[in-house]
């Protein structure tokens, strides 16, 4: 296996220093090191990161490998500095059985470009009425932990009660998807001042929150552990705050595209910028983002959507429903959280590896850059500049909301385990 | 101008300059040959995903008074329900060689789409998109009311004047509405007052900011109006819990012979149609001397003989024929 000196990198953002990796591990730390043998990565002025940790991508297969695969998607995610990605339980069929779980896992330890932990379905088939065998696919070669119905909200109180009490056997977490359904029927976007001059159902910000409200009830009610997907609101993180505050074990994550864009960008009607939960107003964005900083957002999630190029198409009333994120993730925390001086490098570190890795219970991911640690790191070049180009993505999908835009930090070379699998900015094979 | 698919993408000047030439329209539709050579040779889509017969022959008798070709498009079943996409649907009418495209469709922004995509090259007119805007309807009202309220009925005689000043009240489901969004936005921009009336459920969250007022009450909104427009209310909105049942809602929110006499003398009557008799608007005060609603439909033609020269033929002479 390939050694690789790193010279001169700053781990989270600290004063320089050499990394050895060697035999999947950072077997030395300090500065001048030798490097018998080793291939030589100039590392002047690059952050060092723990290798980041995704607790929301969808992957699309089994099902939609037109829209990416296992393969195309954590490619991706290579290439956006992740070395974990957990992978949404809505394929087709669902992620509801340990058969597909071990499937999805396997799909991902083939490709061999980040780990794939699969996220198991809540409940049969995603049709929140009755529990999927949440036992049998904790207890299957993909160990998951992380449970959820995402793109469906557990909207029946007893059965989001159930979940949450029977994970805790196996150390499970429920990731809720807050939307309660019938204020939503038919919601295209935010609802507030832009929706009403687009004419455009609206989405209110009181669906999410009633039911993050419910939940961190029920969570404290059963001594649950609750993760909440994709906050997207100011009420969202105030009420998590309340909880937080009153002891509930609760997480919460917040996408990068949540963190950086508005529902103004709908007037366009262009269906790139048609996600659930929908953009939001700038007031939550300031909101997510204190949120985040403070901690009370535990971590970014892509919530990466990939869409076939002909469901984006169309009209905004017929387009699904995403936007993809992977490779754009970091680059959006830097713009919305570091250039804005509200997280350093060690926050960027604690809210896209650690604590997502504490959160999914990886023990091999998000931990210390420090001698003995897994090798799973990637650099970053903090002022380095991209400009977006749909094209040119690692993912099989189009569907970036920031497609020629320049954007802020350049990840130079990811690290699975002590192997590259980004290298000079560009992947390499796994 | 290149597209009409907002109240909002006219200005004064702009507005002012479509009215002005409905006039002229309208003053030919007085000869007894109704042709103009004006649009000879150029082709224009009636493209409509919803069934509406009103427009789509308004808008149709419009191009053909303008010599223009007129193909009828009727794509009912759009993309949402899997039949053929918008998109394909645009590039075939583009291969066709559609000048202009008038566009009905259901999704709000449908319209914006055709013509923002690059699936076509041609003209885009809004004929009602989704809850969003209906443009060509809001110009016929403000014609309509501009003939009464500015031009005393003199035809012509309103030429190159706004509304300022004018009070104009909207009653009825506005939230679903796209009557009512295009003409909050050029009432303003034509200097009138707006008020829009209808039950706290059928206002959108958000209306606090349009340039307009609104009122819980109908009665004291039609003090001091000069001109009443009434919408048309689904009855199966009351199936949502909009409001508890029609007898209700015409109680509160219909005009009926009792509300006619709070009226002002000069006060006109609107109705977009189709009208629901007996639940928006009694047959008292759509049939009454007041009600402008028939002329509305006459008006239509003209204004959008206005709008498809405007886009099509440019600055020359209504007369004048055009290659």
């Amino acid at each position: 296996m390939t050694t690789y000196l790193l010279r001169g990198v700053r781990p989270l953002g600290a004063d320089p220093v050499d990394l050895l990796l060697a035999d999947g591990v950072i077997a030395d730390v300090g500065p001048d090191l030798a490097a018998d043998g080793a291939v030589i990565v100039d590392g002047a002025g690059l952050v060092a990161l723990p290798g980041l940790v995704d607790l929301h991508a969808h992957l699309r297969e089994p099902g939609r490998e037109d829209a990416e695969t296992v393969a195309s998607g954590t490619r991706a995610a290579a290439a956006g500095g992740f070395t974990a990605v957990h992978a949404m339980a809505n394929t087709s069929p669902v992620a509801d059985t340990a058969g597909v779980v071990e499937q999805v896992w396997r799909l991902g330890r083939e490709a061999g470009w980040v780990d794939v932990h699969p996220v198991g379905a809540v409940t049969v088939g995603i049709a929140g009425e009755r529990l999927a065998e949440l036992g049998a696919m904790a207890d299957s070669a993909a160990r998951v932990r992380v449970f959820s119905d995402d793109g469906h909200c557990v909207s029946d109180a007893v059965l989001m009660r159930r979940a949450l009490e029977y994970v805790k056997a196996s150390d499970g977490v429920i990731a809720q998807h807050a939307q309660e359904p019938r204020p939503t029927e038919g919601a295209q976007m935010h609802e507030g001042d832009v929706s009403s001059v687009l004419g455009l159902a609206g989405w209110p910000a009181v669906a999410e929150e009633a039911i993050i409200a419910r939940d961190v009830l029920l969570a404290q009610h059963v001594g649950s552990r609750l993760h909440v997907c994709h906050v997207s609101t100011a009420g969202s993180v105030e009420i998590l705050r309340w909880a937080k505050g009153r002891g509930v074990d609760v997480t919460a994550e917040v996408t990068p595209h949540h963190l950086l864009l508005t529902d103004e960008l709908v007037r366009t009607y262009d269906p790139r910028y048609k996600v659930n939960p929908p953009l939001r107003s700038d007031a939550d964005v300031q909101a997510l983002r204190a949120g985040l900083a403070d901690g009370t957002i535990d971590a970014v999630a892509t919530d990466h959507a990939p869409h076939a190029s002909e469901d984006k198409d169309c009209e905004w009333a017929a387009a699904a429903m995403g936007m993809t994120g992977l490779e754009t993730a970091l680059s959006a925390v830097v713009e919305a959280m570091v250039d804005t001086g509200l997280l350093d490098w060690a926050g960027v570190a604690d809210r896209m590896s650690v604590r997502p890795a504490r959160i999914g219970r990886l023990e091999h991911q998000g931990q210390p850059l420090t001698v003995g640690s897994p090798a799973n790191l990637t650099l970053v070049d903090p002022v380095g500049r991209w400009q977006v180009d749909p094209a040119a993505s690692a993912s099989a999908s189009r569907n970036t909301p920031f497609a020629g835009r320049t954007l802020h930090g350049r990840v130079i070379a990811t690290f699975l385990r002590g192997r590259a699998t980004v290298l000079d900015g560009e992947l390499t094979g796994p | 101008m290149r597209h009409l698919l907002s109240a909002a993408d006219l200005d004064r000047d702009a507005a002012l300059r479509v009215l002005d030439t409905a006039e002229q329209m309208a003053a030919t539709q007085q000869r007894e040959i109704k042709k103009l050579p004006t649009l000879r040779g150029r082709t224009v889509v009636n493209l409509f995903f919803e069934d509406s017969t009103r427009t789509r022959i308004s808008f149709e008798a419009a191009a053909k008074r303008l010599s223009a070709d007129v193909i009828n498009f009727s794509a009912k079943g759009s993309s949402v329900s899997k039949g053929e996409s918008l998109k394909d649907t645009a590039l075939t009418l583009e291969a066709m060689g559609a000048d202009a495209v008038v566009v009905r469709h259901g999704a709000s922004g449908g319209a914006h789409r055709l013509a923002t995509s690059g699936w076509i090259n041609g003209s885009v007119v809004n004929a009602g998109d989704g809850t969003h805007e209906h443009p060509t309807q809001a110009l016929l009202d403000a014609f309509t009311m501009r003939h009464h309220l500015v031009g005393q009925r003199e035809p012509g005689a309103a030429t190159g004047e706004d509304l300022a000043g004018r009070k104009v009240t909207i009653v009825g489901d506005v939230l679903h509405s796209r009557v009512a969004r295009s003409n909050v936005l050029l009432l303003h921009t034509l200097g009138a007052e707006v008020t829009l009336v209808a039950p706290p459920t059928l206002l959108p969250v958000g209306v606090q900011t349009w340039p307009c007022a609104t009122s819980y009450d109908l009665d004291s909104a039609l003090e001091g109006a000069d001109a009443v427009m009434m919408l048309r209310v689904q009855v199966e909105r009351m199936n949502a819990a909009y409001f508890p049942s029609a007898r209700e809602y015409s109680r509160r929110y219909g005009l009926d012979a009792r509300r006619l006499r709070l009226m002002a003398e000069h006060t006109i009557v609107m109705h977009p149609g189709p009208m629901n008799r007996g639940l928006e608007i009694s047959a008292d005060a759509a049939d009454s001397a007041r009600s402008t609603i028939v002329e509305q439909v006459s008006n239509g033609v003209s204004v959008r003989m206005a709008v498809l020269y405007l886009l099509l033929a440019g600055s020359d002479d209504v007369d004048g024929g055009t290659a």
